[in-house]
């Protein structure tokens, strides 16, 4: 690091603790930001894969019986379960830290390999939970945009009771009244839409029909999951924007002549957007471990319904590999967060 | 003595202290009440708590009791049972009312937890530099990172499903956003001049934290812990929903899992639905509310706006 300032630019007693301040000062280069950021992640993730072990070695009763009990287990998977969870714990934890994202031990529902469980379960979720995403960023930003600008209107009153009111929801209770609502009916509605799953399984998945199949289904689970999200956003975004409301470039920006709506649009909103970016990119990592209880509801099959049915076994192995690609997601998303916002606004860096 | 003696001239540094503390409560209640939303939030509370205190006085814990329900099988509402009955014959009413008890023990007490910890782990990783501080710090960045709900999950398969458990798993995995708010105003008291003058004293660790720190990040708590609470009262709900919850209890949310459980969808009971979800969210609510308006007594800077 001190060969990067030349020596007699300034000859300080104790080269180190000077020179690394000053470079913070001026704020670190984004690859050199990108590069810290992405090996404390790392750290991170040694600490899930350490506690990933040690938590599951907590639960109570024997593991090899509570494995096997009632169901046909080949030679093979004894084999693997006996090296994974006898003799002493550091023997076990030396055995796991080999390979702790390709376990062996397959799936107690599924008797597969449960990354190939996984792997069948993540589209669904994908879809559903993505397109819920990208659904609720649009409308949540834009109600908070609305709401913040024109704080203390009609509008802002209502937009902010409804999304405190979604904010306290329990989403799969929002998920149950919608299907309760609009598949089962009541009184005068009639049940329009599918109880559950993705499509209908006398068509074909990728004829046009099929498709419209699975929209259907994908209506009440993705409509709850966007009514959800959608109050994050826009209680972030109105906070955001009332904070930018009050600096004094949107004075100048006036005083320069533009329209309100340009104010806004070019000067205010672009500022504020700043903390619903890391908001996004954090759930981005939520993604993936979907709704758990939505999905359910709705036997959605994806992850979220197989970490449902993991619990209920509980199928310990699933578990433990859901758990892991759950934690890496998050942490995966909180890294590209914040390099994402320090490349969008050095002053985070410094 | 001297108090008595002296009159109104000289007054003991701890009546000084009490009449500022009484003059800053009054301040704060002026600025509390005058946010309606806040004011809602108490009162929905209040009515909460009553009823939770209340209900088995009004019924008997056998009414709840699966082999003792005498009410017709998922009735709807009539005036026998205002809130309509469940599968199993139960009122519905009754459920709710007893619900309510194990919600709000769960999310306090919960909360309480997490606050606990929360606060030592903040003032310490904010007050201690070097090792201690930087590795709790870490710390609380990598519970903050794990995600909330497969560790809550994996944790209650762990524990168990009891009452205390399913306060213990709520409560040491809800602690780190407090400890990370903590920390920030720690560090902010950190550079002030009276801690300065209190080290030159002689101050140790301990006194500076408990006597300057402390007081000094208790009010920001205060403010978080209801919106904590709003949050723990959501988590309960959603794990007895997956069947994580205490399994000899009546909650909001195993209510809910009996619905989910036991076709009360798709035979149309919304009667047995609709209310234990309504009070979630009255609840929750009503602690968001609390919370935003005590947020505005802690923070000038709100006020305006």
């Amino acid at each position: 690091m001190s060969s990067i300032i030349p020596a007699d630019v300034e000859p300080p007693p104790s080269p180190e603790a000077p020179v690394r301040r000053r470079q913070r000062g001026k704020g670190e280069s984004l690859g050199r930001y990108s590069v810290r950021r992405i090996l404390t992640g790392l750290g991170t993730t040694v600490f899930v894969v350490v506690v990933n072990f040690f938590l599951f070695h907590m639960l109570p009763g024997d593991p090899l019986t509570n494995y096997t009990r009632g169901r046909n287990v080949d030679q093979n998977q004894i084999r693997e379960l006996r090296k994974a969870y006898t003799g002493p714990l550091w023997v076990q934890f030396k055995h796991y830290i080999r390979n702790p994202f390709s376990s062996h031990i397959d799936s107690a529902q599924f008797s597969q390999p449960v990354w190939k469980v996984i792997g069948d379960h993540v589209w669904p979720t994908l879809l559903l939970v993505g397109t819920a995403t990208v659904l609720s960023t649009i409308f949540g930003l834009l109600i908070g945009i609305k709401a913040g600008w024109r704080r203390g209107s009609r509008f802002d009153k209502w937009s902010t009771g409804s999304t405190l009111v979604l904010y306290a929801m329990p989403e799969f209770w929002l998920g149950m009244m919608l299907l309760i609502l609009f598949s089962t009916g009541l009184g005068p509605l009639p049940g329009l839409f599918p109880s559950g799953g993705v499509h209908n399984p006398e068509l074909s998945q990728s004829s046009p029909a099929g498709v419209l199949s699975i929209l259907f289904h994908l209506a009440l689970p993705c409509a709850t999951l966007t009514l959800i999200y959608l109050a994050e956003y826009s209680l972030v975004m109105r906070a955001s924007v009332l904070e930018e409301k009050s600096q004094d470039y949107l004075q100048t920006a006036r005083a320069k002549g533009l329209r309100d709506k340009l104010v806004r649009r070019r000067h205010a909103v672009p500022n504020a957007l700043l903390p619903s970016i890391t908001l996004i990119f954090l759930n981005l990592g939520f993604i993936i471990s979907g709704a758990v209880t939505i999905e359910t509801v709705f036997s959605w099959p994806g992850l979220g319904e197989l970490t449902y049915e993991a619990i209920r076994g509980p199928d310990v192995p699933l578990l433990q590999a859901l758990f892991l690609l759950f934690s890496v997601a998050v942490i995966a998303s909180n890294v590209a967060a914040d390099i994402v916002v320090a490349s969008v606004d050095p002053r985070t860096r410094s | 003595m001297t108090e008595a003696t002296a009159g109104t001239r000289y007054r003991s540094p701890r009546a000084i202290a009490w009449a500022r503390r009484r003059a800053s409560w009054s301040s704060s209640w002026g600025i509390f009440r005058k946010q309606r939303s806040g004011i809602a939030g108490v009162i929905i509370l209040a009515f909460f708590i009553v009823v939770a205190l209340v209900s088995p006085l009004i019924w008997p814990a056998s009414d709840l009791d699966v082999s003792q329900a005498t009410g017709p099988i998922l009735a709807p509402p009539s005036w026998a049972y205002p809130l309509g009955t469940d599968y199993l014959g139960r009122s519905v009413l009754t459920l709710i009312c007893w619900g309510a008890r194990v919600s709000l023990i769960v999310g306090l007490a919960a909360t309480a937890i997490s606050m606990v910890i929360g606060t030592l782990v903040g003032i310490a990783s904010g007050h201690y530099k070097g090792l201690i501080g930087a590795g709790l710090e870490r710390l609380t960045d990598w519970f903050l990172v794990i995600p909330f709900l497969p560790l809550a999950v994996v944790l209650a398969t762990i524990l168990g499903p009891t009452l205390q458990n399913v306060i213990v798993v709520i409560g040491i995995t809800s602690w780190p956003g407090t400890a990370r708010i903590v920390r920030a105003q720690t560090l902010s008291v950190g550079a002030r001049p009276y801690l300065e003058r209190a080290k030159a004293l002689g101050a140790g660790d301990w006194h500076q934290m408990r006597r300057h720190v402390l007081p000094n990040v208790m009010p920001l708590v205060l403010a978080n812990t209801t919106l904590t609470v709003a949050v723990a009262i959501l988590s309960e709900t959603t794990l007895a929903f997956l069947g994580l919850g205490p399994s000899d209890k009546v909650s909001w949310g195993s209510i809910l899992e009996d619905v989910f459980q036991n076709a009360g969808i798709s035979q149309g009971a919304w009667w047995w639905l609709l209310p234990p979800g309504l009070c979630v969210v009255l609840v929750v609510l009503a602690f968001t509310l609390v919370g935003r308006a005590l947020e505005v007594v802690v923070d000038p800077r709100m006020r305006e706006r």
